[in-house]
């Protein structure tokens, strides 16, 4: 009797340690299903609530939100706490539960927790994913958040539909970043914002002279540099309304030919085999490079590793300029409580564009917030090199926005793909984007 | 009677000690079954807050079957699979085989070499790709150099679209060919050693031997592995992802790197669901085809 005692209690303590297993992710649903219940729990909530009670006697309630980010993680995540805690100071009332996703990580995270209804009360988002979140009916409108101070260009590629559904947090812009000893070596004149890309042709044709593993230009023949080299001939991936694919344009296939014309048949720019593994910016590194398009977020790595002179300046275009613009923005949760979504605008609006979080950004050396206010971020100019940093701001006059649909992430590997193949010579830049046009059409419909 | 109630109450003595697997094969196998193929019948984004209403709602019959099979995406994915396992289950055997029979004799080093061939087999993929990565590099890869030292040049493995498939089946075999091996010799060392007197006595060689005795009593230990590097190798992957991500222009895309692809990237899990299902089909297809076939050449002792 008593062995069969024993096992049934070995039997139930299994079952209990199966069944509490089961049950954990509970109390986090009910948490984000009704913030409202939740009360502040934070340290800081003792120190603040002698300063509150003025504040409680209007309609505000204690309240805990719920924030998920990628940009903060690998370094950033004390940066972003002390954006929290200035936060925190104006609004005691507000509590946010700050969750760092790593990048690799975060989109299948979110997709799961949205899928299963426990998905955090506002969130980071890029510009890769927006439209598809938006378009699904995922993200809360955020028309009458705070947005005064943000950079214009920056807020218009988050709406969909006509309204705005996120708050751009920071942005980045691509710049022609340039060898200056190898111009010198060359004798030739440094690429000035009045360049056109044939300019940049002969430049890379000079400095490829110099010798047999030197070249001219690294741009990589893929779908981002693409788009931007398609409006720099002033064509474009989706017509203006937005309802047809356009990427066989003629337009397109011009600037494809120019891309793919530096790698097949001047040279000035490394085959893959040439390349040989290497990374380009271990290219440009090396002194081996004359020019090569990058984002501004290469100033810190190429300052520590570049033992040459090098400056910048907007990337040259064509019939007209084209540069590239990445940002990435706070979305709120269109399933949150409302209370939940009022406070999570006045984190993110905070977040996006309070001078205190500007500040505290770039004193980080974080990124750059897409704010208005310059003199804010004239500290930013001060830094060298690059001499010419200026040209960060100039290239914000003609930047180019990625098409804003829904089915971006494939559209984008289709093009990748065609463009790839007209790189490396399996097929004329005609008939690779003829096929892409195809493909896309097959596979896409546009709303 | 007093019989029945005495299995019975074995069967429900039984139950709480069977739970744990049970539940477990229904929450993380039989529902996610279940929901595929309700969900391969939807256009569901996998993004919108899943209800009891999302399958009604976003229901469109077999519609993404039919896409799929008038596209050519899935039959070249299923080609670059074939391609895959043409190349990867006959070097496969072959190494797994060598593997084998160097472990079964009784060497000096026979146990290190058994540690030594079954690392690989624990390495996690994700480190392995990123070293056969480098091992294949066109200009500073190992194999490139040692191709030099005979005085040919190497092929541009992973950047070239008829080369990159073949480079990550040498590292698939690298990788699997311990587990196998290891089976091999275990299926060798359960051979009776009188069937070898027998043979000798009999005037057999080496030769001889091993096709008319090892091989027919291996067959069982073979057809296993058969099966299983080949539903291994339709679910392909990892590898795929890290060493070229589908490329050189598509040429190593397979069946499930598209699947992850539209179901999290593209977010199309309704579409997603539906490959899956196809894949299934596949494998089911060609594994009740080897039970079939087996009759043919594999020898049961009994």
């Amino acid at each position: 009797m008593k062995r069969k005692a024993l096992s049934v209690l070995l039997q139930l303590s299994m079952l209990a340690t199966l069944l509490s297993g089961c049950g954990s992710a509970n109390p986090n649903a009910a948490q984000t299903e009704a913030p409202k219940e939740t009360v502040t729990a934070d340290q800081s909530a003792g120190e603040t609530n002698s300063e509150s009670p003025d504040e409680k006697a209007g309609s505000d309630e204690a309240i805990t939100i719920t924030y998920a980010n990628f940009n903060a993680s690998g370094g950033n995540e004390a940066t972003l706490d002390s954006m929290y805690q200035a936060f925190h100071e104006q609004n005691p009332n507000i509590t946010v539960d700050i969750e760092t996703i790593a990048m690799d990580d975060y989109f299948t995270t979110l997709q799961t927790r949205i899928a299963g209804g426990t998905a955090p009360d506002c969130f980071e988002m890029n510009i890769e994913n927006f439209a598809a979140y938006a378009s699904k009916g995922i993200l809360a409108d955020m028309s009458d958040a705070d947005a005064s101070g943000l950079n214009q260009t920056a807020l218009s590629a988050f709406q969909y539909d006509g309204k705005q559904y996120a708050l751009p947090e920071n942005f980045s812009t691509v710049i022609l970043v340039y060898n200056k000893d190898l111009f010198d070596q060359a004798g030739i004149d440094y690429p000035t914002s009045s360049w056109t890309r044939e300019d940049v042709d002969k430049a890379a044709e000079a400095i490829r002279a110099l010798g047999d593993d030197i070249y001219g230009i690294y741009q990589p023949v893929t779908y981002n540099e693409f788009y931007k080299v398609a409006a720099q001939y002033g064509g474009s991936l989706v017509s203006a309304d937005g309802k047809t694919f356009t990427i066989n344009s003629e337009e397109n296939i011009k600037a494809l030919q120019s891309m793919v014309d530096r790698v097949q048949k001047t040279n000035v720019q490394p085959t893959e085999e040439q390349m040989g593994g290497m990374g380009d910016w271990d290219l440009f590194e090396s002194g081996r490079l004359g020019m090569i398009p990058t984002g501004t977020w290469c100033f810190n790595t190429f300052t520590d590793a570049c033992d040459f002179d090098w400056d910048i300046c907007v990337e040259p275009g064509q019939t007209q300029k084209a540069t590239h613009f990445f940002a990435n923005a706070l979305v709120v949760n269109n399933d949150a409580s409302d209370a939940a979504k009022e406070a999570a605008k006045k984190w993110l609006s905070f977040l996006a564009s309070s001078n205190e979080a500007a500040k505290i950004r770039l004193e980080a050396g974080w990124d750059l917030p897409a704010i208005n206010d310059m003199d804010a971020l004239s500290g930013y100019l001060d830094i060298t090199p690059p001499e010419n940093r200026e040209a960060v701001f100039e290239s914000l006059d003609s930047l180019v926005l990625p098409p804003i649909i829904t089915d971006y992430s494939q559209m984008s590997d289709i093009i990748s793909d065609a463009v790839s193949k007209a790189a490396s010579g399996a097929s004329t830049a005609e008939e690779a984007l003829n096929e892409a046009q195809k493909t896309c059409e097959d596979q896409i419909t546009l709303q | 009677m007093a019989n029945m109630s005495k299995e019975n109450k074995k069967i429900i003595q039984a139950i709480p000690f069977m739970l744990p697997s049970v539940i477990g094969m229904i929450v993380f196998s039989l529902l996610p079954i279940i929901m595929a193929t309700a969900l391969s019948m939807t256009d569901w984004s996998g993004l919108e807050k899943f209800t009891v209403h999302t399958i009604p709602d976003h229901f469109v019959g077999l519609k993404n079957y039919a896409h799929l099979l008038s596209h050519k995406e899935f039959w070249s994915t299923l080609l670059h699979v074939l391609y895959y396992i043409v190349l990867y289950i006959p070097l496969g055997f072959i190494f797994s085989m060598v593997i084998a029979l160097i472990l079964n004799t009784e060497k000096k080093f026979t146990g290190i070499m058994r540690v030594l061939f079954y690392i690989p087999v624990l390495t996690s993929w994700v480190a392995a790709s990123l070293i056969w990565k480098w091992v294949l590099s066109f200009q500073y890869g190992v194999i490139n150099s040692v191709i030099e030292l005979f005085g040919m040049k190497g092929p541009d493995w992973l950047t070239n679209r008829y080369w990159a498939m073949p480079g990550i089946v040498l590292a698939s075999v690298w990788k699997d060919m311990g587990y196998y091996g290891l089976y091999i010799f275990g299926g060798l060392r359960g051979i009776d050693p009188t069937y070898y007197e027998a043979a000798k006595v009999d005037g057999a060689g080496k030769f001889r031997t091993l096709i008319s005795v090892t091989m027919p009593l291996l067959s069982p230990t073979l057809f296993y592995c058969l099966i299983m590097s080949l539903i291994n190798a339709f679910q392909l992957f990892p590898q795929v992802l890290i060493m070229t991500e589908g490329g050189p222009n598509g040429a190593t895309q397979v069946m499930v790197e598209r699947i992850y692809t539209y179901a999290f990237s593209y977010f199309k899990m309704g579409y997603a669901a539906a490959y899956s299902w196809l894949l299934f089909l596949i494998i089911l297809i060609l594994t009740l085809i080897q039970l079939k076939a087996q009759k043919a050449w594999v020898h049961y002792e009994s």
